[in-house]
């Protein structure tokens, strides 16, 4: 009864294992990105690079047909390029980046649905905002698996810089240290990690992997190492639950991975040990110092 | 005069607009100057000039020192962000280490001593979110002990911040004007300025006088540095003076 309830779909199914691989990768390498998003008040403006994928998407589609190569380069290529445009209009005109960040992505979006049309069904173009974990093959996998590979190292590799950055970019420039370069280059990991994750969820919720284990993790956690740390667990249980919840239920599965997702910020926002709903309510008396 | 830092002809703009305009000035090594001057006379654009990280600079810069250690205004600082405090006094030795490399024993060993040193033993591992105001300016200076800089530059060191521990960090203060190194910093409690910085400078957008702080900080000179203060103009034509561009 357990059995088939839990282990028996990813037993039987070539698809359910394949995408509950993709889950573990996205969720490992997903997560951190989500908290220095987090981290750097760019949890909106990362949604909205991630719709910024989708006219590079679909010109790889509108050029290659459904070969996730060509939608993934196209798809990093636009984010990038939207990310790239918007910081350096932002700096050279002094409008704010979030506004910018704005008219960059309605713009990419719009366009990005205007090419499907040109070529695609209704189908292709839900496959592409919404995603479709259920066909991840094996390139997708690679793709998944390289990308969280990358991340981790990468995110290794500049995290003194980034947190720095994050905190107190005037000392990283008293230093001399050129605080952009390690903010561009966290940038093409988050833009990497949306293009892995647009196949399994979609780009309206490729997000939602990353952000939402990240923002419930920071009502338990106070260090960048320990919200990763719960995060990332988070994120994988969002995917796998889902994903059952959708075979058993017949659900379409990038939402209810996210919804799932959603609960666990919900009870994180209620129940977690800081700044939570619990510890604003919870009338233990006060400490002597 | 001995000059840690010379400034000749310096104008620093906003959007064409000079925050401080043509101004030259020694200021003396080994000597403890205070920048003193109405808002917006461009007392942080300075520092920030000094510092390289001001956007527009016309004129020439001349710094003897070796390492310049800045405490920015609070403001600059994300202290929401979880870092702990050790953490944040160990960044003092970025120097040493830079963006990839091990801190050793001897930094750790510094660390340590430069938070008992501003009086916070026992704070090394609490987030910096929990401190009051005075006590995240006491984490920073002890990232600028770490620094072991030859010239300090403070931005408003003492904004907001009680009696008790102005009155500590002036000590460290003193202590590095003891070691010869040159300190300056952006004041605004002129009764203080004129009880422990014996040089001040001046600054109303232009230079209004450096020098003795006694001399500096009279009635006229105050009184002068107000009007020029105020005289801001939006539709301003472009400046006559010519301006020699650093080499």
């Amino acid at each position: 009864m357990l059995y088939d309830a839990l282990i028996g779909p990813f037993a039987d199914f070539g698809f359910m294992r394949r995408a509950l691989v993709a889950s573990l990768a996205l969720s490992m390498g997903g997560s951190a990105i989500g908290v220095f998003l987090i981290l750097r008040r760019m949890t909106l403006m990362g949604d909205a690079l991630a719709h910024a994928l989708l006219p590079g998407a679909a010109l790889g589609f509108l050029l290659g047909g459904l070969s996730l190569p060509a939608m993934s380069l196209g798809g990093f290529v636009a984010g990038m390029a939207t990310a790239l445009a918007s910081g350096a209009i932002a700096r050279f005109t002094r409008m704010r980046e979030d506004a910018t960040f704005g008219a960059a992505y309605l713009t990419s979006l719009a366009l990005g649905v205007m090419i499907v049309s040109f070529r695609g069904s209704a189908v292709d173009l839900m496959n592409i905002l919404f995603g479709a974990i259920l066909a991840v093959d094996n390139t997708a996998l690679c793709l998944v698996a390289a990308t969280t590979t990358l991340t981790l190292v990468g995110l290794a590799a500049i995290y003194r810089p980034l947190v720095v950055e994050c905190f107190n970019p005037g000392f990283l420039a008293a230093m001399g240290v050129r605080g952009a370069l390690y903010h561009y280059l966290f940038l093409a990991l988050a833009v990497l990690n949306m293009v892995a994750a647009f196949q399994a969820l979609g780009t309206l919720m490729a997000l939602g992997l990353m952000l939402l284990p990240a923002v419930a993790a920071s009502f338990w956690a106070r260090e960048v190492w320990s919200m990763t740390a719960i995060a990332m667990p988070m994120a994988f249980l969002s995917a796998a639950i889902g994903l059952l919840v959708s075979f058993h239920a017949g659900l379409p599965s990038g939402p209810v991975i996210v919804l799932v997702a959603s609960l666990f910020f919900l009870g994180s926002l209620l129940l977690g040990s800081r700044a939570s709903v619990r510890a604003r309510l919870s009338h233990a008396t006060h400490l002597r110092g | 005069m001995n000059a840690a830092l010379r400034l000749v002809d310096v104008t620093v703009s906003y959007d064409r607009h000079p925050a401080v305009h043509h101004i030259s000035v020694d200021i003396p090594a080994g000597e403890m100057t205070a920048i003193v001057g109405p808002n917006g006379a461009g007392k942080s654009t300075l520092l920030k000039a000094l510092l390289g990280l001001a956007p527009r600079v016309e004129g020439r810069i001349e710094c003897a020192a070796r390492r310049i250690a800045y405490l920015p205004q609070q403001a600059e600082i994300d202290r929401t962000f979880p870092i702990s405090v050790f953490d944040t006094v160990l960044l003092g030795r970025w120097g040493r280490f830079g963006g990839f490399g091990a801190a050793g024993p001897a930094d750790l060993h510094d660390a340590r001593h430069a938070i008992e040193a501003v009086g916070l033993a026992g704070f090394e591992r609490r987030p910096i979110d929990t401190l009051s105001v005075g006590q995240f300016q006491r984490v920073l200076f002890a990232r600028l002990l770490l620094q072991d800089a030859d010239l300090v530059l403070l931005d408003e060191p003492f904004a907001a911040i009680d009696a008790k521990t102005v009155g500590d960090l002036m000590e460290v203060i003193k202590r590095w004007h003891a070691e010869k190194r040159t300190v300056v910093a952006v004041l605004h409690d002129l009764d203080q300025v004129r009880r422990e910085f014996p040089n001040s400078l001046l600054l109303a957008r232009e230079l209004v006088d450096a020098g003795p702080t006694p001399r500096v900080l009279s009635a006229e000179n105050l009184l002068r540095a107000r009007a020029m203060a105020e005289a801001w103009d939006e539709h301003a034509g472009a400046c006559e003076v010519p301006v020699r561009l650093s080499a």
